[in-house]
């Protein structure tokens, strides 16, 4: 019943192709992908559904487009001064009027019984197999895995796009902007409902290839779900005006069989590594997470962004009292940008970008922090 | 005329301005400088949008810059140039001899450079301007806002104020001076457009003055309306926002509407084919305009049925928009058409947005808008309706009344040079926009995965040619005003109708200080 996708992907714009061939910078995006004119019914469905409907009203308009484009293009081509036609002084005929303000609440009619239907299956987010809890962050997402055996994890999902090829040469970066350091991992064929929500400003969750896109709003909890039928990776990005790097938070889905997710599962649910780590390691691992979590604000160099963000490179709380470095990482600094970093990240991440900037461009405190020394800390112990 | 006064001489004509016409000129004036200023903020986003990559500005000023752009462009450009017409036109159209209020007119006007000098001051202001995006949802706006939040709050206000009593000037003038004998519909259908417009401008900029007020508490005064953590609640912004924000679509519009109204019958040379039903449908359209407003909204997580109240009451609108677009049609079948500028440009907008009106029936349906919702299809069917509809016809109605108002006749050749690039560079820059939208690439975002990348270039070529099709829309109108071809003829079109092409060519500084009979 709907027109299939590859047949329309196959409809590339020829004379504009040879037009841009002169501007393109080489192999730029997979060839499939590229010249993507329409809608994706994604591995859902749902979004099947949606792409029915959309394919549906969109052929219901292009008939209504002629019916309207055809007798305006030869009124204008017949019905000119220059052909000598004398302009009639006749106006209103009630039966045109009548119908056609009648004829469209039928068409519309048409429109709406689909629609309305696919919007019920669209909100029955009820028997779900998994559950997370997805949280928007300025500029990331946190997701947390509801286990309904009481297991129970969580972690963070960052672009993991340089910034040297955001800002040099981004044309041979396969995923560029479309990738992250952890995807999201869900079950083949199994009903999957996200709880979105936001910690900060709102954010939106989109993967279209799954059929979902919900407002990340703080004091919030949305609900939608997704029932992939093919593995593979699906990617998304944040559909709500976040602020600064809205257009950098990438979501990216793994759809995988139960045995693999199971095992991920497992692997997460995990004790986090509390053993001591040299100063080095620390600083390594500090470095790759400075990276990801902080360099967005506070600058790759820590040199901040000036009138908005802090620089970090030689300041008091970097070099100073080491209470006052894990108070702010740890608990944030409320009414600014500055998150609570203690409920993102696990405590060994916490000590190594504390470490890490503590010691870095030329920042001398000299001392280092163990996972241990920041878990005392959370729980109201002094260091 | 004898025994009255002519204008006042130098500066003080302008500050003190109270005729009617020379406050619609200062308004279209104010409006084609705001117009350039926001069309440069569009090519600085088109051009970081050249290639895929950041090239030329950073995230946060792109964000400032699709913000400014928004708001310039929907305050400063479209809304006062509607007013400068409507302040030109409707004491011309109804027989008045100006406005009824005119200092109030004055003030009016004056209230608008300084609210767009207070907004656009904030670009140099330490932590940028404004950068949350024109619908400015808050927490980004609030907690999250830069400390320049608190000009546009400022800002907004002013241009508010100004609106209201624009508004006010507009209805007061109509119910009270027109001509004997111009009954209500009598009325040209620009003046009814107008004063629709301007009852819905009073019902809803107080709700955006509210808005902003409960912004600037929060910012300010330690409130939590839009602040969870406080026990607020930000999608209640989104609701107060768009309470305001979906009428002022049609406020945008409905003038447009009455343009094109006046400039088809004068070119098809036959009369407007239904008047009544055109006036019923406008007032259905300002009707359904202030049921609808959640449609923008649909992913917020709003219930089920609400859901499908939005969306059964947004695709009704398409009903009386129907009616309009096969109005037109219908006036022109069988008319003896001739294809002068202002023609072209009202064909161009009844094209173009007549295919806004589709993909916003497409939008309106709620589970395909889970796929369109915050994506450059948006981006594009708003700009199908806004520019296209807005735009062009404002074009049309600057050349369509400027031998009225200098005696002096346009370039037809640059005329229609200039509907042609605009025509062909603004379809350029939004058809393709649809497709990347489709393809899911999200709106707002300074740059974007690589399989956008071509119809990303072709849009920004697009924009180059349209931006710079504006200048030579500038060069026609200073071209004529100068030394265009002088103007004989009052009616100066063949097929013009209405009291405005009754007076002299050019029009004189009081016109209808006695007023004429309408039979
Ligand atoms: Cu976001």
């Amino acid at each position: 019943m709907y027109l299939s996708v590859d047949r329309l992907k196959k409809f590339t714009f020829r004379p504009a192709l040879m037009l841009f061939v002169l501007f393109s910078t080489g192999a730029i995006a997979d060839p499939s992908q590229r010249w993507q004119l329409n809608m994706s019914p994604g591995v859902t469905e749902l979004g099947q559904k949606i792409y029915d409907l959309h394919m549906a009203v969109t052929i219901i308009c292009c008939v209504i487009a002629l019916f309207v484009f055809i007798p305006l293009t030869i009124i204008i081509v017949k019905h000119r001064k220059s052909t000598g036609k004398q302009a009639a002084t006749w106006h209103e005929n009630l039966f045109f009027e009548l119908s056609w303000t009648i004829i469209p609440f039928f068409i519309l009619g048409f429109m709406a019984y689909p629609s309305t239907m696919t919007l019920i299956e669209a909100y029955d987010t009820s028997d779900s197999d998994i559950d997370i809890l997805v949280t928007g962050y300025q500029w990331k997402w946190k997701y947390e895995y509801l286990g309904k055996d009481g297991k129970n994890f969580s972690f963070m999902s960052n672009l993991s796009t340089p910034r040297d090829v955001i800002y040099g040469d981004p044309t041979e970066r396969e995923n560029y902007l479309l990738e992250v350091d952890e995807p999201l991992l869900i079950p083949v064929n199994q009903k999957t409902r996200f709880l979105v929500t936001a910690a900060d400003v709102i954010h939106a969750w989109w993967v279209p290839d799954l059929a979902v896109k919900k407002d990340a709003t703080p004091g919030y909890i949305n609900e939608a779900y997704t029932i992939p039928t093919k593995t593979g990776t699906y990617r998304g990005q944040c559909a709500e005006l976040c602020g600064k790097d809205h257009g950098f938070m990438p979501i990216v889905v793994k759809v995988v069989e139960q045995a693999e997710f199971d095992a991920w599962v497992e692997e997460k649910s995990k004790a986090v590594d509390l053993s001591p780590k040299t100063f080095d390691e620390l600083m390594a691992l500090g470095k790759d997470l400075y990276a990801t979590n902080c360099a967005a604000c506070h600058g790759v160099n820590g040199e901040g962004i000036a009138g908005a963000f802090p620089g970090l490179k030689g300041s008091p709380i970097a070099v100073g009292d080491m209470t006052g470095h894990l108070d702010i990482v740890v608990n944030g600094k409320p009414g600014t940008a500055m998150a609570a970093y203690g409920s993102q990240l696990d405590a060994l991440k916490l000590a190594a970008i504390i470490t890490y900037e503590r010691n870095a461009w030329g920042n001398n405190a000299g001392d280092s922090v163990q996972a241990t020394d920041v878990l005392n800390y959370m729980n109201g112990g002094a260091k | 005329m004898g025994e009255h006064h002519g204008p006042e001489k130098g500066i003080k004509r302008w500050l003190l301005a109270t005729n009617h016409k020379d406050i619609g000129t200062m308004y279209l004036w104010f409006s084609f400088a705001m117009f350039l200023i926001g069309g440069a903020f569009a090519m600085i986003i088109r051009a970081e949008l050249f290639q895929p990559g950041m090239q030329l500005v950073e995230p946060d000023f792109f964000n400032q810059m699709t913000t400014l752009h928004g708001l310039v462009m929907v305050f400063g450009a479209i809304m006062p140039s509607f007013v400068g017409l409507a302040n030109w036109m409707i004491p011309m159209m109804i027989g008045a001899p100006d406005m009824a209020l005119p200092r109030m007119n004055n003030l009016s006007f004056w209230l608008l450079p300084f609210a767009f000098a207070v907004l656009l001051s904030s670009l140099f202001m330490e932590g940028g301007a404004p950068n949350f995006g024109w619908t400015f949802y808050a927490p980004l706006s609030t907690t999250y806002g830069p400390p320049s939040t608190t000009f546009f709050i400022f800002g907004v206000h002013i241009m508010g104020a100004s609106s209201i009593m624009g508004s006010i000037n507009i209805i007061a003038t109509v119910m009270n001076l027109r001509a004997p004998g111009m009954t209500y519909m009598k009325m040209p259908l620009f003046v009814w457009t107008w004063v629709i417009t301007a009852f819905l401008l009073i019902a809803v900029m107080p709700v955006l003055a509210g808005a902003v007020t409960m912004m600037l508490m929060d910012i300010h005064f330690g409130t939590s309306f839009f602040s969870a953590a406080g026990g607020g609640d930000p999608v209640l912004f989104q609701h107060i926002f768009w309470f305001f924000g979906h009428p002022e679509v049609y406020i945008i519009i409905l003038p447009a509407f009455g343009v094109v109204s006046e400039i088809i019958p004068t070119f098809a040379r036959k009369p407007l084919f239904g008047y009544a039903s055109m006036v019923y449908a406008t007032a259905s359209i300002a009707f359904l305009s202030f049921i609808v407003w959640a449609h923008h909204m649909y992913t917020t997580g709003m219930p089920l049925a609400g859901e499908l109240y939005f969306m059964y009451a947004t695709m009704l609108i398409a009903v009386p928009t129907g009616v309009k677009v096969f109005n037109w049609v219908a006036t022109m079948y069988d008319g003896a058409l001739t294809f002068e500028t202002p023609m072209l440009f009202c064909l161009g907008f009844l094209f173009l947005f007549t295919m806004g009106g589709f993909t916003g029936l497409m939008l309106s349906i709620a589970p395909a808008d889970f796929q369109y919702h915050d994506t450059y299809f948006v981006v594009a069917h708003f700009h199908y309706v806004m520019v296209a509809g807005a735009i062009f016809s404002m074009t049309a109605a600057v050349y369509y009344w400027l031998p009225k108002w200098c005696g002096r006749m346009y370039n037809e050749t640059l005329g229609k040079a200039q509907f042609w690039i605009s025509f062909i560079g603004f379809n350029l820059t939004f058809f393709p926009q649809h497709f990347v939208g489709l393809a899911g690439m999200p709106r707002r975002i300074p740059d974007y995965a690589l399989q956008f990348a071509d119809f990303n270039m072709m849009s920004s070529i697009g924009a180059f040619i349209y931006g710079g099709s504006q200048l030579f829309f500038l060069y026609n109108v200073i071209a004529t005003i100068r030394s265009g071809e002088k103007v004989s003829d009052d009616k100066v079109w063949e097929g013009a109708n209405g009291l405005e092409w009754t007076v002299p060519t050019p029009a004189p500084f009081h016109t209808f200080s006695t007023p004429p009979e309408v039979k």
